[in-house]
């Protein structure tokens, strides 16, 4: 090799090396590297994970979505929560009583806000009002309508002092209800219902929740750090109360990414401790022989049928044709074959509570078993009643996911074997799919649904004629009937009747179909014990987490 | 040369206007909106967010108010992340991307032009066989495969060394930034490969290397004084838009390695139509690219007179 081509080689190598360097020295001055943390580090009381995405919103006031929801569920605590055994329990008020016109909160004394201020009724009365200003934007004020004036505020008609809560004294909370709503405590667990203390919000000048620095702590956890898309560091909330949680001094969500492979392969790594199997890679978690746990996320998806004028799915008979058609069973055990789902009977999942037991078992679901011969002969009358001679091409909307791209040919398939009718599926992307379900521009629809609330009311009001999410436009006056009743009554004998009249509704006049109940699936480190799965709230709660190094 | 650089500057100017102007029609053309969510909300929070936003003037005065904040800097709040800026997220998170391209694009050169001589000095014979089957599929498989399929590797590679090597993934040190950046440079890498191979092998037919030849002159020396000094000319032209297109271009990379850059927020906004973001990162990443081939136009009027003189 002759001296010049030498020359280029060491120059190159020299450049490289000098721009590595270089390089470095940039990013480690733009952000904080991701620490090499152990997925479970025993010696500094802490594990790391992954984050999905990068939180939207961590203004509680204005957060709506389960990423924002599972961060907030560890940094903030309001005035009741769901305990270990998903029931209600105290948090910051130690007692509470709701009556048809009032709710009251007693709070206790030693809860106290990051920086070591008690936090007080006022706190929380703030945090209301603001969700409600119409200014502020917040998704989710509608819950907050149960309270007096609150609906009044938010269209501009009244100042939020105007609404119907007060403070006798800094430790007491007392809600006045604009009508009986029985399970306002459910209510008050969501994320809009955490407190807010004004001038600390004030201070942030309108950049609150989005920085480490810019949010105030009621939870048993604090942000220690937080590099936007790339990691967020909780640590202990040395001012929280409640000592049996927040047993971790440290959570390190280290990553953020949505992508399954990367998940799986930060996870073999042990690099995080838990990682959520998805579609894609759940047949090599399955090969490794991992222990695979399972959890039901408590989301409920159907088949929506489109109710409007101008479509054959108007029609009872084209919809009990479909209805005995279709196997929920075969499409949950042989057909998406994911660990965790289970085949749906109802609206409501398994997991709503009734008066004492679960609404279900209370209310039992009617089922429909699979027969061509009847599915035909109510197709036959179908046609009758709508006057064909032949069923248009009806049109399946759904979204683009592994998991819906096989219950979509799946159900084009059965359809066209049974019944002889042509589906044509239509696969959209997030907001396109959501202008045509709100348009109505679909014939069935893969939908679903997740609740917000620990009320079997978070899912019976969906096909009252008035709910915008009725995207088929179900329309009965006898159906609206019950929803009022399960809304308003006070008893909860009562409303959970209703709950029964609205499934038995549901079923006789095939509103829906109900398909699945969701499953997650997922593996955790060996060492890591005590991580609570929740259907409300943070889905994945680390507060009680602890690890057994003898594990 | 200075009228040569003020009228590629003007046209420059009129060029982002245009990608501006088309986003912006464009991304209101598309059906469903940034304020629709998996759960519909009540008309009247739905007006109330509207207002927020100005969502709820006519589309031509939201226009006209747009391009005035755009002339001033100003690309508004994210509708996803409330209470982020746009030039935040575009001031955090560009330099991330930045930093993982340049360092893509100088393995991209240095590999091209390395591998593209090689393919050229041993044409037809077995190491040009190799390299040219090796650029193929750097062209042909897809970003994300590769991205994968490197990690794994070094999954297990850590394991195999008991001990962490290389990290999987995340973003800080010089260590994060290696494999990522040779798979964002690798497509590029592979192109310029091809060109450079092409580019030697005209050159072997110039009289100035004949001459060389005929001189006595030892092979390796009519290598490196002749064919590559003359060759990389090309190249050059071809990186300023492939130094645009890999700092942009790293949204796969940045998901599947857990890197913050720009990419994502680039390709996110579009599934969510957040109309601001959208706007934002397609200005910012049209202005990068056009001042980048300006950049390359004004430095090829320097190497090469004959550009510049010509209109």
């Amino acid at each position: 090799m002759s001296r010049q081509l030498g020359l280029y080689f060491v120059l190159a190598i020299v450049f490289v090396a000098g721009l590595l360097f270089v390089l470095n020295q940039l990013a480690g001055i733009m952000s904080t590297a991701t620490q090499q943390a152990q997925a479970v580090d025993f010696t500094n009381n802490s594990i790391s994970a992954v984050l999905r995405e990068e939180p939207p919103q961590l203004d509680s006031s204005k957060a709506t979505d389960s990423t924002s929801g599972l961060v907030l569920g560890h940094i903030m605590e309001g005035l009741l929560r769901m305990d270990l055994q998903d029931r209600l329990g105290p948090a910051i008020a130690e007692r509470w009583e709701v009556t048809p016109t009032h709710a009251t909160f007693w709070l206790r004394d030693d809860a106290k806000w990051s920086d070591g201020e008690p936090i007080t009724a006022a706190d929380f009365i703030f945090a209301w009002q603001l969700a409600l200003k119409p200014e502020t934007g917040s998704e989710y004020a509608s819950l907050l309508y149960s309270i007096e004036n609150a609906e009044a505020i938010n269209s501009g008609k009244l100042a939020a002092s105007e609404l119907g809560v007060s403070a006798p004294n800094p430790q007491t909370l007392v809600v006045k209800l604009a009508r009986p709503i029985a399970f306002f405590d459910k209510l008050v667990v969501f994320p809009t219902f955490l407190p807010i203390r004004e001038d600390f919000y004030n201070a942030t000048q309108g950049r609150f929740g989005s920085d480490a620095e810019e949010l105030l702590y009621s939870g048993p956890y604090v942000i220690k750090r937080w590099v936007h898309s790339s990691n967020l560091l909780l640590e202990r909330n040395p001012h929280y109360w409640d000592s049996s949680r927040g047993k971790l001094a440290q959570i390190n969500f280290a990553y953020i990414t949505s992508d399954a492979t990367a998940t799986l392969n930060f996870f073999k790594d042990e690099r995080i401790a838990l990682a959520r199997l998805q579609a894609e890679n759940l047949t090599e978690a399955l090969r490794l022989k991992w222990p695979i746990r399972r959890f039901a996320d408590g989301t409920v998806f159907y088949l929506e049928f489109n109710h409007r004028d101008d479509r054959v799915s108007r029609n009872l008979n084209f919809r009990k044709a479909i209805q005995h058609s279709l196997d929920m069973e075969e499409l949950v055990y042989k057909v998406t074959k994911l660990p965790g789902y289970l085949p749906g009977k109802s609206l409501f999942p398994e997991w709503l509570i009734g008066v004492e037991k679960s609404l279900r078992e209370e209310y039992p679901a009617s089922t429909v078993s699979v027969d061509a011969v009847k599915a035909r002969a109510y197709l036959a009358l179908a046609k009758e009643e709508l006057g064909l001679t032949e069923f248009p091409e009806i049109t399946l909307l759904t979204s683009d996911n592994p998991v819906s791209n096989v219950q979509s040919e799946w159900l084009q398939e059965v359809l066209k074997q049974t019944l002889g009718l042509t589906i044509k599926i239509d696969k959209q992307i997030f907001k396109q799919r959501l202008a045509k379900m709100s348009s109505g521009d679909f014939g069935l629809l893969l939908g679903g649904w997740g609740p917000d609330y620990n009320d079997p009311l978070t899912f019976g009001d969906l096909f009252a004629s008035w709910n915008l999410n009725n995207r088929g436009r179900y329309n009965s006056a006898k159906m609206d009937a019950f929803i009022a009743t399960a809304q308003n009554a006070v008893e909860t004998k009562d409303r959970m009747m209703a709950f029964g009249d609205i499934q038995q509704q549901l079923f006789d006049d095939v509103v829906i179909l109900p398909m699945y109940e969701r499953g997650v699936t997922y593996v955790v480190h060996p060492q890591l014990k005590g991580v609570k799965r929740r259907v409300i709230g943070a889905e994945t709660d680390y507060t009680y987490a602890y690890i057994d190094p003898d594990a | 040369m200075l009228r040569y650089t003020i009228k590629r500057l003007v046209l420059g100017v009129l060029t982002v206007w245009f990608i501006a102007t088309a986003t912006f029609f464009g991304m209101h053309a598309v059906p469903g909106d940034p304020l629709s969510s998996d759960k519909s909300t009540t008309a009247q929070i739905r007006a109330n967010l509207e207002a927020k936003y100005g969502l709820d003037k006519p589309l031509l005065t939201q226009y006209a108010i747009y391009l005035k904040n755009i002339s001033q800097g100003d690309f508004g709040i994210s509708f996803t992340q409330e209470n982020r800026q746009v030039n935040d997220i575009i001031k955090e998170h560009f330099p991330i991307s930045a930093i993982l391209g340049i360092l893509a694009i100088v393995f991209a050169a240095l590999g091209g032009i390395l591998w593209g001589a090689l393919t050229a000095l041993y044409r037809n014979r077995w190491p040009d066989s190799v390299i040219m089957f090796l650029v193929i599929l750097g062209i042909s498989v897809p970003s994300f495969v590769i991205a994968a399929i490197s990690q794994l590797f070094l999954v297990n590679i850590n394991a195999l060394a008991g001990t962490t090597i290389l990290p999987v993934g995340g973003w800080g040190t010089v260590w994060h930034m290696i494999v990522p950046a040779m798979v964002l440079g690798l497509s590029t890498m592979a192109y310029l490969t091809r060109l450079m191979r092409s580019s030697m092998l005209e050159i072997v037919n110039t009289d100035y290397v004949r001459t060389a030849q005929s001189k006595g002159l030892p092979k390796t020396r009519i290598f490196s004084r002749h064919q590559l000094r003359n060759a990389i000319l090309p190249v050059v032209t071809v990186l300023g838009p492939a130094i645009a297109g890999i700092t942009t271009g790293g949204f796969v990379v940045e998901i599947v390695f857990a890197i913050p850059g720009l990419g994502r927020y680039f390709v996110e906004a579009i599934q969510q139509l957040d109309y601001t973001v959208i706007m934002g990162t397609t200005v910012f990443y049209g202005a990068f690219l056009v001042f980048m081939v300006i950049l390359v136009d004004l430095l090829y009027g320097w190497i090469d007179p004959r550009v510049r003189i010509s209109p």
